[in-house]
């Protein structure tokens, strides 16, 4: 399993202009998406840490639950959503390109 | 997954604290009577994936069968697996029983359990499928020396598999001391022998089916309960939290965060460590090689983050639930005195929920859960554990690739069973310690040894083999010394009156300093081997991202 440095084939790939465009957008959506997650973990985090009332605030005038449930469950909900839009792009868009790059160099 | 692992360490922190906490008081943790519908519903369980593991015995002939079902998982199959990885019992009965004692602080909580869930499918999944083979250390070696690389990588999983295989085999005798009515000592002898008995006959095949077992009962028990106490409240949400704010003794305060993560370096420690400690558990990285492509792969984590969400909102329901249910009804408290010492400890709010809403026979039904949840993970780990035995130290390290099939499966099937009757001794040996410590270790030692060679094998061109090396122990040496620093082993266990670090997970720092040194140490590598494993990531990378000669499949 340990190629040796340079193997033609994947010299071949490094040369297909296909494979430079698949890394570079798949990379950037992949990038998008760690930083919604993260900066909205994060962000979350220090309201937590330094202005929890916000988040203790009732969702109405006569409501007990506060507005911090909601927020907490759509973090869960939209994360859990960003990999179901990771998945439908890596596995359709990009795994195509990445087919077509492997046939073209196999061949 | 479960961590198996989810377990926040705090969570489990309490899981496992509060029984050691208790060992000296009046019986908290007493041998509870014989429960026979529970000890039936496990039986069950147990012949249920006896069978399977002797079907799966059948098709385990190649050690690819064996160390990953001959990548013939499929991705929704998988998902399941490793949610059910990570929604282990203390996830059930921590996280529960955290949102029943703090509200809304224990919500803060699971959700920090989750996040790490989108960033390993983000960053990880289709490269360590397209790279990996049987082990992490396939990873970390791939373009690095094999002997010393992949010798560290190993002993790096051993270390992560044993401390966490102590602290579920306690936790396990613990809890099976109080579910089942059983003894400590039969309990782990029970869990180590099963386990050993799935991992050498079933291999990889049994031990993912006895995973998606337990994570459709884990998932379908918790619905179920949901559903129970939803109908005590009309089914709203909102009566649910108004009846909570009137049971809790600190009021409307558990709608909001409270004390619990008022430390933001605290709470941002305690998530490095779970969120990357989660991604570089040997026995959760070793569940995308069971996949046969990146395609499945990258579904599996979809697949997998959907069920443990929809678990962990449903479990803070359940918590919420319990505030009234459990805490205002006195035959759930020592003495009978509402708002005093819980029955079974801290961690009992989710079973006695069930016994309050399904009577002894659901109580039965979850505790047979939990303990098959237990059994599941313990079996992840001895697999995970038994691979770096027999694949990365014997057949590569030591036999340099010479070794025959049959003699590498001849080696992980003793590696197994010597791992069983370790986790045996080691559980026995720890029952009355206070494991919480160990948690710490498990999650910064793969945080802080194994997620930094990983990530960086995979993402940067300089990471040299001094490098990996300098920086791996780094992070070990940390890590070891903040945790005995800390208060779970300072105060703790050698009794000193404070901690000298004020945390409980070093990831924060550990992790940070493993990465400073693994890249200083590899930009001032200029050896010869240096340049080679440096121009050697060209053609790693081109694998990663197309898994252009990555291990074909086998057609299951």
């Amino acid at each position: 399993m340990h190629s040796p440095a340079n193997t033609p084939v994947y010299e071949r790939v490094r040369r297909n202009p296909k494979f430079h465009e698949l890394v570079r957008q798949r990379s950037r959506l992949a990038l998008v998406l760690s930083a919604i997650v993260l900066v909205g973990y994060y962000a979350f985090m220090m309201v937590v840490a330094f202005a929890p009332g916000l988040l203790h605030q009732p969702m109405s005038n006569e409501s007990s639950l506060s507005v911090g449930f909601p927020i907490g469950a759509a973090i869960i909900i939209l994360s859990w959503l960003l990999t179901g839009v990771y998945s439908h792009f890596a596995n359709g868009r990009f795994q195509d390109l990445t087919d077509e790059i492997t046939r073209e160099t196999l061949q | 997954m479960t961590a198996r692992r989810i377990l926040l360490a705090a969570t489990v922190a309490t899981l496992f604290a509060l029984p050691a906490l208790a060992a000296g008081d009046v019986g908290q943790l007493e041998k509870q009577p014989v429960n026979l519908s529970a000890i039936g519903m496990f039986i069950a369980f147990v012949v249920m994936t006896l069978g399977i593991t002797y079907w799966a015995a059948s098709r385990t002939r190649s050690t690819s069968d064996f160390y990953t079902a001959g990548g013939g998982i499929t991705g929704f199959q998988n998902g399941l697996a490793i949610a059910g990885d990570y929604m282990s019992a203390a996830t059930l009965l921590g996280l529960s029983s955290l949102v029943f004692a703090k509200g809304y602080d224990g919500f803060v909580y699971t959700i920090s359990f989750f996040v790490g869930w989108p960033i390993i499918l983000f960053l990880l999944a289709e490269r360590l499928r397209n790279l990996g083979h049987f082990t992490f250390a396939d990873i970390a070696s791939y373009r690095l020396d094999q002997g010393k690389i992949r010798t560290f990588a190993a002993i790096g999983s051993l270390t992560v598999v044993c401390f966490y295989l102590i602290v579920q085999m306690v936790g396990a005798g613990q809890l099976i001391k109080l579910l089942f009515g059983l003894d400590y000592n039969v309990a782990v002898v029970v869990v180590g022998v099963l386990m050993v008995v799935y991992v050498t006959f079933g291999g990889m095949i049994a031990t993912t089916w006895v995973q998606i077992i337990k994570a459709v009962l884990l998932l379908g028990g918790g619905v179920l309960l949901a559903f129970l106490a939803l109908s005590r409240f009309g089914f709203s949400l909102e009566a649910i939290a108004k009846s909570a704010i009137a049971s809790h003794k600190d009021g409307v305060k558990i709608m909001g965060p409270g004390t619990l993560l008022a430390d933001p370096v605290s709470a941002v420690s305690l998530s490095l460590g779970l969120l990357f400690g989660t991604a570089a558990l040997p026995h959760i990285m070793m569940r995308f090689f069971t996949v046969p492509n990146a395609r499945e792969a990258r579904k599996s984590v979809f697949y997998a983050s959907g069920f443990i969400g929809f678990f962990f909102l449903i479990v803070c329901v359940l918590g919420m639930a319990a505030i009234t249910i459990v805490g205002t009804d006195p035959q759930f408290f020592e003495g009978g005195k509402v708002g005093g010492k819980l029955i079974g400890g801290g961690n009992m709010p989710v079973m006695h929920l069930a016994k309050a809403l399904g009577g002894d026979l659901f109580l039965g039904f979850l505790s047979a859960v939990a303990f098959a949840t237990i059994l599941a993970v313990v079996s992840g780990l001895a697999l995970a554990g038994a691979s770096a035995i027999a694949h990365d130290l014997y057949a590569r390290v030591i036999r340099k690739g010479e070794a025959t099939e049959r003699e590498e499966m001849r080696v992980s099937k003793i590696a197994s069973l010597v791992l069983g009757v370790l986790a045996v001794v080691l559980g026995i040996a720890f029952e009355k310690q206070n494991v919480a410590f160990l948690v710490g270790l498990t999650f910064g030692v793969a945080a802080s040894v194994n997620f930094p060679v990983l990530i960086l094998s995979m993402y940067w061109k300089g990471l040299t083999t001094r490098g990996a090396l300098a920086g791996g122990i780094a992070g070990l040496i940390s890590a070891v010394t903040l945790v005995i620093l800390s208060n779970a082993v300072w105060v703790v266990v050698l009794n000193n009156p404070a901690p000298i670090f004020p945390y409980e997970q070093p990831a924060l720092f550990s992790m940070t300093l493993a990465f400073i040194v693994t890249i200083i140490v590899s930009k001032l590598d200029s050896s010869a081997s240096a340049r080679a494993e440096r121009e050697a990531f060209d053609d790693q990378f081109v694998r990663s991202q197309t898994g252009i000669g990555a291990a074909a499949a086998a057609k299951h």
